[in-house]
């Protein structure tokens, strides 16, 4: 049982010994193994952090560590402190002092600051929750973590960073050893990003061990010690930060691990004669957040897909993409301002749903359990929903033609399911995918707005779901693609747009396009004036 | 109502496991896993009635008493069927106890102090329960305010109501043509036999319908190819159908016959049934409980849905109420009480889930007949109203129970 992975100096710290050490951790979902024979080591007093690609690995891990997963769930052996540890739930791991603070927090917006902090082990005597020592202890905790408010502010009235740290004052009351950070700054703009980094130095000088869960190189070289790369499940290596051999691009070519070229299918050209006008186009389309007036969630966007493109958008998280997306789509997010929505060159309506997939256009959500599936309703009723009507006859589903229709996308989209009857709640991320999917093909649009097909999808389905893709555009649908891995843009799209704060914030075609030209234009404040750079859009927008 | 019994959706078969006998076993067993709670329910009612049945000496089954059974629960059970399509589409109706009574009411006051020709009266108290329903409907879809609570005021208000218009009275009798349909029996045709012969006949009309259906059922199957049951399982699946409907019909006919609310009750499990698996409105309702944001973005038109839902709900409860004003031939302020709670109850032991987005009608009345078979058994054998009610709780704590537990036995 050594552990495969080359680690970087073993010998050196083989005195104490790891804090830390899971040894050939594997897990299996339904069939998809997500973990295999996956090593991790952490030295003492370390920030180490752990790096990967979605769907690398990198978050089952860290539950199976956690106890999310608990003992049995999983197949390899977790020792913590020098000791196996078999933990039951996230309880038992946080009574050895092991605490995760979720991408999601896990707070009460209704509660206070200091209720959130203890809740679970609040202070009492006899059951009597004792106010004031709870709360001399949370102004304490938020003193430590750098926080000015006081213990009895609620929640919900202070920000997501504020909130990180209440999370991480929460971690500290729990008297926490190992502390462990799922994507920490994936909210936070860079000021709060470098006083949460900076904490996390100062927690290390406590003696605090920490792991961290990020995409962002930059901030693990600034922060970490080590790192662990995850690579389809599997341990590729652990590297030390200190040694100059470590380099961003190290650290990258390790996370992809392969050439690009590979995970994509190629091209397929479209069959479809060029068509006089976009098969999409939007203008100067400009969405009111929901509740603050204020506030426009998307800004004057301009865009266009044609007929057998696919046309992808980036952005970091909050940029506005699927609002924009879900706003187009029958206004199904936040207050409609201005803008219009033209098919084939004509003004289209699609200020409801059933509008909008009259109109030919499509919207497959991010959240699929949220916003795609039932998931308690079978795999047949799931791709049939959006299309009853047109399964139907005088308003009678013919439930034959309905199998019939299912069995076909069962076997074209290759969803792996047991019969087409079975819950959809059943199958695998990427087989849930593919329903959601399969549900929108079969409503005949021309134009597929897909936001974050690939999410939670393990790299095998990813490959077929993108032969799907291009599959329809061959057919010369129009594919508007939303995501927020980088590779799977470049690999598929024939342009990409930037967005940033609402706004586009560039246009690149495939050739002149790459990673590091879309992160700048994906971090660019739009308030500021455009960088020099082609941005073609702007001859697009309606200026009145 | 036994078309409504096979294995509901269209047949469970694995490609290329015809004719041998341990694939017949793995046809059936997968289709009882598909349904657990469906033939959960089924074996649960058959038990009780075997217990009661051997309880009270065989009088539970005596013809006499299966019509008495009918007509005790008819309103309830056409309480539920509404009530389950309330629940599926993630919703509540506290109301329709009140709205049975109100109705009961007005159809007095129409029929009793105005003298209105009863068909009429009927075709009114119906609008008008549709009528309360939709209004319940409108506050709930359109202005968005919680099932649970604009139900529980019209609950409060119905039966408020209620009690204006009967002034605290009792009214009746009603018109003997409306206590024939609602408390009666189909009449007597024919030569003098030992049983009921137009009963007969409609159970030779049922069974030929249902073999029909079910042969032309798996001819489409077999068109559109997809693996129909293989034929010994099919032959033995007609043969049970064909047994239960000749026994229940015999059952029936050896006393006074099928009575009416019966052949109603019957239609409308088979109409409503049809519309929640294969109208598309139906379908829909099923999307808005089981993923109300999901069913949003795929086009479905919740608010109509709901609405609808709502409307329909205040029509049956108006019919409930006519049968059971008409069975006790008078309106009664106190009418209805606790019918909301059956009626949900009933659901719930009929597979309906808190969240919504499951269930069948056919489950509302196997649960409504659960209750009602308790109800009756323990009568019989002379138990108290008093634990009645325990058992009765007990019985729907376990039905719920022993669905959560499968549920989570079969979702690790």
């Amino acid at each position: 049982m050594t552990p495969k992975a080359p680690t970087a100096g073993p010998d050196r710290d083989a005195a104490d010994g790891p804090v830390l050490d899971m040894r050939a951790i594997s897990k299996t979902f339904s069939g998809v193994k997500a973990l295999s024979e996956v090593n991790l080591r952490v030295r003492r007093g370390e920030v180490h952090a752990l790096c990967g690609e979605n769907g690398a690995g990198k978050s089952t891990l860290m539950k199976v560590l956690s106890g999310v997963h608990p003992h049995g769930s999983y197949e390899g052996e977790i020792r913590y402190e020098g000791e196996e540890c078999r933990f039951r739930d996230i309880r038992a791991s946080e009574r050895s002092g092991i605490v995760i603070i979720h991408q999601e927090l896990a707070l009460v917006p209704q509660l206070s600051i200091a209720e959130n902090i203890f809740l679970g082990h609040e202070p009492a005597r006899r059951g009597v929750i004792t106010w004031p020592a709870t709360l001399r202890r949370a102004a304490e905790l938020l003193r430590r973590v750098g926080l000015e408010e006081h213990p009895q502010t609620r929640v919900a009235d202070i920000g997501v960073s504020k909130q990180q740290l209440v999370e991480i004052a929460k971690a500290l009351a729990k008297d926490v050893g190992l502390l462990i950070l799922d994507e920490p700054t994936a909210a936070l703009n860079d000021e709060d990003s470098a006083q949460l980094l900076r904490l996390i130095d100062e927690l290390k000088n406590q003696g605090i061990t920490s792991i961290i869960i990020s995409h962002k190189l930059g901030e693990i070289a600034q922060v970490a010690d080590s790192v662990t790369v995850l690579r389809d499940g599997r341990t590729v290596e652990t590297l030390d930060l200190k040694d100059p051999e470590t380099t961003e691009e190290r650290i990258i070519r390790s996370m992809v691990g392969r050439s690009l070229d590979s995970r994509f299918p190629d091209r397929t050209p479209c069959a479809a004669p060029p068509a006089p006008a976009p098969a999409l186009e939007i203008r100067d389309w400009t969405v009111g957040h929901p509740v603050d007036h204020q506030r426009k969630v998307v800004d004057g966007v301009s865009l266009r897909v044609e007929r057998g493109e696919i046309v992808g958008i980036a952005g970091l998280m909050g940029a506005g993409r699927t609002e924009l997306a879900m706003s187009v789509f029958g206004r199904s997010y936040g207050r409609y301002l201005s803008g219009t929505v033209l098919r084939d060159g004509a003004e289209a309506r699609t200020r409801t749903v059933p509008e909008a997939v009259d109109a030919g256009i499509a919207y497959v959500t991010e959240d699929r359990k949220h916003y795609g599936l039932d998931l308690q309703d079978s795999v047949s009723r799931n791709i049939s929903l959006a299309s009853l009507s047109r399964l139907a006859r005088r308003g009678v589903v013919d439930a034959h033609q309905e199998r019939v229709v299912a069995e076909e996308f069962r076997r074209t989209m290759n969803i792996r399911t047991r019969t087409v009857f079975d819950q959809v709640g059943r199958l695998s991320g990427g087989n849930q995918q593919k329903v959601v999917l399969s549900k929108w093909i079969l409503a005949g649009p021309e134009v597929l707005i897909l936001d974050e097909p690939t999410r939670g999808v393990d790299v095998g389905a990813k490959y077929e779901i993108y032969t799907v893709i291009d599959r329809l555009t061959a057919e010369g649908k129009a594919v508007l693609m939303i995501s927020s891995e980088l590779p799977e843009l470049l690999g598929m799209c024939d342009r990409v747009y930037t967005m940033a704060a609402g706004r586009i914030t560039g246009e690149s075609a495939r050739a002149e396009a790459d990673q590091e030209l879309l992160m700048r234009y994906m971090t660019h404040d739009p308030a500021v004036p455009a960088p020099r750079h082609p941005a073609p859009h702007e001859g697009l927008t309606d200026e009145h | 109502m036994s078309t409504d019994l096979s294995p509901t959706p269209p047949a469970a078969a694995d490609p290329g496991s015809r004719g041998a006998a341990p694939a017949v076993a793995r046809l059936l067993v997968e289709s009882v896993r598909r349904n657990t709670r469906q033939y959960g329910m089924l074996f649960a009612l058959g038990l009780i009635v075997l217990l009661f049945q051997i309880w009270t000496g065989g009088d539970l089954l005596l013809p006499r008493n299966v019509s008495n059974l009918v007509l005790q629960n008819s309103y309830i059970l056409i309480l539920a069927i509404g009530m389950m399509i309330v629940i599926i589409s993630g919703h509540i109706d506290l109301s329709v106890g009140s709205l049975t009574a109100l109705v009961g009411a007005v159809a007095a006051v129409l029929m009793v102090e105005h003298q209105l020709a009863w068909p009429l009266a009927v075709v009114v108290t119906l609008l008008i329960g549709a009528a309360a329903g939709a209004v319940q409907g409108f506050f709930i879809a359109y202005v968005g305010i919680p099932s649970f609570i604009v139900t529980l005021a019209g609950m409060l208000l119905f039966r408020g109501l209620t009690e204006i218009f009967l002034r605290g009275q009792t009214l009746g009798p009603f018109p003997e043509g409306l206590q024939k349909v609602a408390n009666g029996f189909l009449p007597e045709v024919g030569p003098v036999t030992n049983y009921h012969n137009l009963t007969l006949l409609l159970g030779l009309g049922v069974i030929a319908l249902v073999v029909n259906q079910e042969i032309r059922n798996r001819a489409r199957q077999a068109e559109f190819d997809l693996a129909p049951l293989p034929k010994n399982l099919f032959v033995l699946k007609l043969v049970a159908l064909i047994a239960a409907i000749t026994v229940a019909t015999l059952l029936l006919a050896s006393y006074k016959g099928a009575p009416v609310v019966l052949i109603v009750l019957a239609v409308l499990l088979v109409c409503f049934g049809y519309v929640m698996r294969n109208v598309v409105v139906g379908r829909h309702v099923y999307a808005i409980g089981g993923n109300l944001p999901a069913a949003k973005l795929s086009g479905v038109k919740d608010r109509k849905v709901t609405f609808a839902v709502f409307l329909n709900m205040g029509m049956l409860a108006a019919l409930a109420g006519l049968v059971f004003a008409a069975r006790f031939n008078a309106a009664s302020p106190k009418a209805g009480i606790n019918f909301e709670l059956e009626a949900i109850a009933a659901a719930f032991i009929g597979g309906a889930s808190m969240s919504g987005g499951v269930g069948t009608v056919l489950g509302a009345v196997i649960g409504g007949l659960v209750l009602g078979v308790l109800n009756n058994g323990m009568n019989l054998v002379g138990i108290g109203t008093d634990w009645q009610q325990v058992i009765k709780g007990l019985a729907l704590l376990a039905a719920v129970g022993f669905d959560v537990w499968n549920k989570r036995r079969a979702g690790s």
